[in-house]
């Protein structure tokens, strides 16, 4: 049988998440994928439309937690994968503290952008 | 299984022609998973021209769309987000310890599933206004 890899440590709290927030991405990306390129093509996006689906309050929930789940998802894959490769004491500090912050602004960004799309902004 | 664990194999590119799938796997996951996050921050600091107003969002998004360099660009994000999910389900699985015997396969059929999607999505990235 072929041999089992991971980048992370089995049965932690990072190992968790990833996979709880794995779960819930597999559905919304792929509706984000059909809506935004099938059902609606992404040349014909404009702001109206944007604005009009944004609006929907289950919609923009929707959004604004895919933002925040893809951002961890993503944040602590990178980390993940660095820590797997062998980073440690100062190094992993400091790689942990930059992907913090570059996480937490991103999800702030993102949250601006979702409240100038929905007319909040 | 978690105990045959075994990382030193794979990181041996110089070894790539006796990687087993689940090492190949492995490797896809995560380059996948640096393209998506790497997206992740360039697609929020392009919707972010919605703070510009109205006009800058539409005309930005629109004219990238009228580039056929990013109608080929998104078939290839849709190529990798594809594997991503279909083999982030196989994982799941696994950790689950569902068809751990069959775990060779599933890389396979992500594989070819992946590509299947991709070629049917072809016809429409590519059309729809261009410049």
């Amino acid at each position: 049988m072929a041999q089992h890899y991971s980048s992370f440590e089995r049965g932690g709290r990072r190992w968790l998440l990833q996979r709880l927030t794995a779960v819930f991405l597999i559905g919304v990306l792929a509706f984000h994928f059909l809506l935004l390129h099938f059902a609606n093509h992404a040349a014909n996006i404009t702001f109206a439309g944007t604005q009009a689906r944004m609006s929907q309050v289950g919609y923009f929930a929707t959004m604004w937690l895919f933002l925040v789940t893809a951002t961890f998802h993503g944040v602590n894959g990178v980390y993940n994968a660095l820590v797997n490769q062998g980073i440690e004491g100062t190094q992993k500090n400091a790689v942990k503290w930059v992907l913090v912050v570059a996480g937490l602004l991103l999800i702030a960004q993102g949250t601006r952008v979702a409240l100038a799309m929905n007319g909040f902004l | 299984m978690s105990q045959s664990f075994n990382r030193g194999t794979v990181e041996d590119f110089g070894r790539w022609r006796e990687f087993s799938a689940g090492m190949w796997a492995w490797i896809f996951h995560k380059f996948t998973g640096w393209v998506l996050v790497g997206y992740l921050f360039t697609h929020i600091a392009v919707l972010s021209t919605s703070l510009g107003g109205d006009e800058l969002y539409t005309s930005t998004l629109q004219g990238l769309e009228a580039l056929l360099v990013v109608r080929f660009l998104e078939v290839g994000l849709l190529a990798v987000a594809v594997f991503h999910i279909l083999n982030g389900v196989r994982l799941l699985m696994v950790d689950l310890g569902v068809g751990l015997e069959a775990q060779d396969k599933s890389f396979y059929a992500s594989m070819v599933l992946t590509g299947a999607i991709t070629v049917a999505s072809i016809p429409t990235f590519l059309g729809g206004p261009l410049a």
